[in-house]
């Protein structure tokens, strides 16, 4: 893997180096060979690949090279240039590394970064230059309350994954009273805060949440105080579902466990074992969805890589996807960036990896969510577990059920929002 | 504190500042002269931005270098005033308030933070003092990160514009670099004159021979806690270009790393020397964002070149440099030394 990440830089460093002997040779007034050839689509990628996030943000920069690789480096009629940089995961990385990717590389869309607050500390800056950014970063406000014009979102929202999955606790489990419990910081709020919300909505309620530190070494003190309801929601991010499940079930506890996108992530089964039979998720992408773009997808990890992949790999090659169809409908121009950002927000695909997609008027995706439950039956790729898709919700918007205006009434979720009620 | 006793004990790296004439002044002008002509000799305005950077992580390492390299007190904690700073101005900025105030309070911020370190912290000396200022920085991080209400937690706090100082709008990046170098210049001066007067060689004396200092009456205390006080109030500047520059600022920039890459600037440059942080600044500024362009294990480099300078100039890049070409022209000059020609050639070792 690292083999083939080496191979990119050094392709770049040969890119540089092709420049410099070409800007030598029309110094010297050599006769350079007059092709006549588009100027090549240049495609930034802001990603995490030092550093704890760096998990995520590898598979990040794997599935935009699946991509380009399966379309041959050629999207919308043109050439790509991809240059991939690395934030470090924190904001003045982010900040700097996006100025990298602007000033210097002058990219013509950006995809990434990773994380919200990566996308916060960059969030001025694209809007001044802008510059179209097609993040994972979930934060929800930046296309709720306070959006961002040249952010367009093909991934989920914080909450938006775990509302359908409220709804589906409380309506089709039959589950009444929730147990929250998630890591200390704003990706973690906005999830239980929407998972609250919509099981509050149909009837069920939350009797405690708690927020262990993003580093915790042993979950074992939180698991202990898990008591007094009929299912357990963890919001976990990384590597830390893997442990906080793994502690859940040497505690000896019983209840269902519901958890979002990141807490079952496929690219997480093969390191799981039988403390996450029955765990449900709700996902915007899953191994099972029954597209040509899917295996294509899938089959292009596993020869490239190695890697059955997960969300994360997945939702880029979306973007990838979307920034193809929107070149395409612009006929492979991109140099008006109103009129680029334009069509990026009108795509409208039905062949995705996580299946049809397209995008409210906030540029935040309005898509297919789908509710899994991992058992061992129907496991494929040498996986011994498998996301079993159990339902699908078709269309889900960042407001779930709720009408736009009431939704953005409220606050943004937060750790006292929505407050806990009497259970 | 005027006392002549102070001469004895001054530090011979700041001796290197006050010996040279001429030739020291020329030096200067053509340092200063090449840091103003950067943005125009630069056409890409990333490397103005970088170049920007350097300027305000240097005078971050300025003032660390102030209490690790003079005061030999080493401080894990200067992330957290670095960060108090910045986080005022960005909260007063946020609820409206002008850059004035908000500049204004976010170094009274600053200075009030530090006195509340250097109390806490000056009780102990060695490793109790870096595990003090270890604690404390990590205090201020845990505020930043837990009260959500003032500082957003991790999400942060956005800051729209930057300061008009006389009309001249710094959102251009050479109008910003400019602004940062004129600051960066007057930490180098502030800093250069606080080492040569009598305050810093006693200072420096409380490093070496304390309580020889507190025999000859000095209040090693005191000095301790002015010095502390300095340095705060230059990573408080330094904090607050920060906050411009990137007009974002939210818990990571407090944490025990960041305070540890100020660390590292100031050592693998040359702790107690005037430049050496300035030239940590930039080495740590270059690798960590224009090396990590070309190179996926950007950080396995560092540690290398961090390994590197340990071996084979364990003072630092700016004392080790001085001292292999001293021993050079040495070598040099004793050759020529043999043929009994070149004796009025003869450099100056000895300064």
């Amino acid at each position: 893997m690292s083999r083939k990440l080496m191979s990119r830089k050094v392709s770049r460093r040969a890119v540089l180096a092709g420049t410099a002997v070409g800007a030598a040779a029309a110094l010297t007034r050599f006769p350079a060979p007059a092709v006549a050839q588009a100027k090549p689509f240049k495609l930034g990628l802001l990603t995490v690949k030092t550093g704890p996030l760096a998990q995520g943000g590898i598979q990040m920069e794997q599935g935009v090279i699946t991509y380009l690789k399966e379309t041959n480096y050629t999207i919308g009629g043109r050439k790509v240039d991809f240059v991939s940089a690395d934030t470090g995961g924190n904001p003045a990385g982010a900040k700097t590394k996006a100025q990298e990717l602007v000033e210097r590389d002058n990219v013509d869309v950006i995809l990434g970064p990773l994380a919200a607050f990566e996308l916060y500390a960059i969030n001025e800056y694209v809007q001044q230059q802008k510059m179209p950014v097609l993040s994972l970063a979930a934060a929800d406000n930046l296309t709720q309350r306070t959006p961002n014009p040249y952010l367009l979102r093909a991934s989920a929202t914080s909450s938006q994954a775990m509302q359908p999955m409220g709804h589906y606790a409380a309506t089709e489990l039959k589950l009444k009273r929730a147990f929250c419990i998630t890591e200390d910081f704003a990706f973690g709020y906005e999830q239980i805060g929407g998972f609250q919300a919509a099981f509050q909505k149909d009837g069920g309620c939350v009797v405690n949440k708690l927020w262990p530190p993003l580093v915790t070494p042993d979950y074992t003190p939180y698991v202990a105080q898990i008591s007094d309801c009929d299912v357990v929601c963890q919001g976990f991010a990384g590597s830390n579902p893997l442990r906080f499940m793994k502690a859940y079930a040497s505690a000896g506890l019983k209840y269902p466990v519901v958890t979002g996108e990141t807490g079952a992530d496929d690219a997480l089964l093969k390191s799981y074992g039988d403390e996450a039979i029955g765990l449900v998720s709700c996902c915007p992408y899953t191994l099972d969805v029954q597209t040509d773009a899917n295996h294509r997808f899938i089959d292009g990890m596993l020869k490239n890589y190695n890697a059955v992949p997960g969300q994360y790999a997945a939702l880029l090659y979306v973007n990838c996807q979307v920034v193809d169809a929107a070149l395409k409908a612009t006929g492979g121009e991109s140099g008006d960036r109103e009129k680029f950002m334009a069509a990026l927000k009108a795509v409208n695909l039905t062949d995705t990896p996580r299946g049809p997609l397209k995008f409210d008027h906030l540029n935040n995706v309005v898509g297919t969510f789908y509710i899994r439950r991992i058992g061992t039956k129907g496991a494929k790729y040498g996986l011994k577990l498998w996301n079993e898709v159990i339902k699908t919700y078709d269309n889900v918007s960042q407001f779930w059920t709720w009408p736009e205006a009431e939704f953005l009434a409220h606050p943004v979720y937060s750790r006292d929002y929505p407050p806990l009620t009497k259970c | 504190m005027n006392s002549p006793a102070a001469s004895p004990v001054t530090n011979p790296a700041t001796s290197e500042l006050t010996g040279g004439g001429a030739v020291r002044r020329v030096a200067i002008a053509v340092a200063v002269l090449a840091l103003v002509a950067v943005p125009y000799a630069i056409e890409q305005v990333y490397y103005v931005n970088i170049a920007s950077q350097i300027l305000l992580y240097a005078v971050f390492a300025l003032g660390l270098n102030v209490l690790v390299g003079y005061a030999g007190l080493v401080s894990l904690g200067h992330a957290g005033l670095f960060g108090v700073a910045a986080y005022v101005v960005a909260y007063l900025l946020a609820a409206g308030h002008g850059h004035a105030l908000a500049i204004l309070a976010g170094l009274a911020a600053g200075l009030v933070a530090t006195a509340g370190f250097a109390a806490l912290a000056l009780r102990a000396t060695g490793i109790s003092f870096i595990m003090i200022t270890l604690a404390l920085g990590e205090i201020i991080w845990g505020l930043a990160y837990r009260w959500i209400s003032i500082t957003g937690g991790d999400n942060g706090i956005s800051v729209s514009t930057r300061p008009m100082p006389f009309g001249l709008s710094l959102d251009a990046p050479r109008a910003f670099y400019d602004a940062t170098l004129i600051v960066f210049l007057l930490a180098v001066g502030a800093v250069a004159i606080f080492v040569r007067s009598p305050f810093g060689a006693a200072l420096c004396g409380t490093r070496d021979q304390p309580r020889r200092m507190n025999a000859l009456g000095y209040h090693v205390l005191m000095i301790r806690f002015w010095a502390f006080m300095f340095s705060g109030l230059l990573t408080s500047v330094a904090g607050i270009l920060f906050v411009y520059y990137t007009e974002f600022i939210s818990p990571q920039a407090l944490a025990l790393t960041a305070s540890a890459e100020g660390l590292l600037m100031v050592i693998s440059g040359g702790a107690g020397t005037l430049l050496g942080p300035v030239v940590g600044a930039a080495l740590v500024v270059i690798v960590k964002n224009v090396v990590s362009a070309y190179i996926t294990r950007w950080n396995f480099m560092l540690g290398a070149i961090f390994v590197a300078i340990v071996v084979f100039m364990p003072e630092g890049l700016v004392p080790g440099a001085v001292r292999l070409t001293r021993s050079a022209w040495q070598s040099a000059s004793r050759q020529k030394g043999t043929t009994r020609n070149a004796a009025a050639s003869a450099p100056r070792p000895q300064s």
